[in-house]
C-alpha cells in the first residue's frame, strides 16, 4: 500500500493566529435522512457521539459527527479506522436508503489557533463569524472555494476540498499576517 | 448586500454563498403544448417592480433549491420557504399584503 499523504505535509504558518495543515484524517460522508430507521445507532457506533443536530458538530475523542444538511453528515475519524467505519455503517444501515463514501483523499483540513484565531476567518468568509456558537458548523466561501468551519476551545477546524488546498494555505496565512489584525 | 435565510439550514447566507435561479412558480410546458404556451414558459418572465418570488440555491452550504419572496425595489425580503410546493405559503402572502396594501396578489 502506499504511504498516505496529506496535501500539503502539515504545512504550517505563524502570524497573529496559527495556521497549520493537519490530517491526513478519515472522512466519511454519510447521506441519509434523520428519520432512517438505525441512523443513530449506526452513527453512534462509527463516532461515539449522538447524531448531530440541524447546524452542529458533536465531539468525542478524536472523532466527529457534523450536519451538513437535511440529509448529508460528515464523519470524522482516523484515517486507517476509515474501512472499518464503512463495514459498521453498511452492516447497521442495511436495508435502508443511504449512501456511506470514503471521502479522506478527497478533503484538506486545517486547524486555525489563537486567541484571533477568529478574525482569519473573518476576512475570508461572508458568515457572521461573532453569532457562530460553540460546536455549529458554517458552510460557507473560503474566498472563491466552498469550505466549512467549527470552533472549539483552542481555535477553528476548516475544512475544503484537497484540490484548492494550496489556495486555501495561502488565503489563511496572508490573512494571518501580522500587523493585520481587524481589532 | 442581500441576506437571505436558507430554510433547511437555518443559516442567513450572503449573496454570493447563493446562486440565483430566476423566477419561481413557473408552470411548465413541455411537449404537446402549444408554440405560444411553450414561448411564455421559455421566455415570458413578470419583471416587476416590486413584490417578486424567485428561486435560490444554496450552492455554497447545503446545495438545495429554495424559494424567496423580495422587493426588487427595495431589496426587502419578504421570506424564504422550502421549494416543495407550487404556491407561496398562506401567511407569507398575507405578510406581503400587509407591508404592501396596493400590491396584486400572485395571480
Ligand atoms: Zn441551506
Amino acid at each position: 500500500m502506499s504511504k498516505v499523504a496529506s496535501a500539503l505535509g502539515g504545512a504550517r504558518f505563524d502570524g497573529f493566529a496559527s495556521v497549520s495543515e493537519i490530517g491526513p484524517l478519515g472522512m466519511i460522508t454519510l447521506r441519509a435522512k434523520p428519520d432512517v430507521k438505525g441512523l443513530a445507532a449506526a452513527v453512534k457506533a462509527v463516532t461515539g457521539t449522538k447524531l448531530p443536530a440541524q447546524r452542529r458538530v458533536e465531539r468525542a475523542g478524536d472523532k466527529v459527527a457534523a450536519w451538513m444538511s437535511p440529509d448529508e453528515y460528515l464523519l470524522i475519524l482516523p484515517y486507517a479506522e476509515v474501512k472499518a467505519a464503512l463495514a459498521t455503517l453498511a452492516d447497521k444501515l442495511a436495508g435502508q436508503h443511504h449512501l456511506a463514501v470514503d471521502v479522506s483523499d478527497a478533503r484538506a483540513v486545517f486547524r486555525i489557533e489563537g486567541a484571533e484565531a477568529a478574525q482569519v476567518l473573518m476576512k475570508l468568509a461572508p458568515a457572521d463569524l461573532t453569532a457562530l456558537e460553540p460546536g455549529e458548523i458554517r458552510r460557507t466561501r473560503i474566498a472563491q472555494v466552498a469550505g466549512a468551519f467549527w470552533a472549539d476551545e483552542t481555535g477553528f477546524t476548516l475544512v475544503c476540498f484537497r484540490s484548492v488546498a494550496g489556495y486555501v494555505m495561502g488565503l489563511l496565512s496572508h490573512s494571518a499576517q501580522p500587523g493585520s489584525e481587524l481589532f | 448586500m442581500l441576506l437571505l435565510e436558507c430554510p433547511y439550514c437555518g443559516v442567513k447566507a450572503e449573496e454570493t454563498e447563493l446562486t440565483a435561479g430566476g423566477e419561481a412558480h413557473l408552470k411548465r410546458f413541455g411537449p404537446g403544448s402549444s408554440g405560444e404556451e411553450f414561448e411564455a414558459y421559455m421566455f415570458a418572465r413578470k419583471n416587476p417592480k416590486g413584490v417578486h418570488f424567485e428561486r435560490w440555491r444554496h450552492a455554497y452550504g447545503c446545495g438545495k433549491w429554495f424559494l424567496a419572496a423580495r422587493c426588487t425595489a427595495t431589496l426587502e425580503v419578504f421570506g424564504t420557504y422550502p421549494a416543495q410546493t407550487t404556491e407561496p405559503p398562506a401567511d407569507l402572502v398575507e405578510k406581503i399584503k400587509a407591508k404592501r396594501p396596493d400590491w396584486k396578489g400572485t395571480k
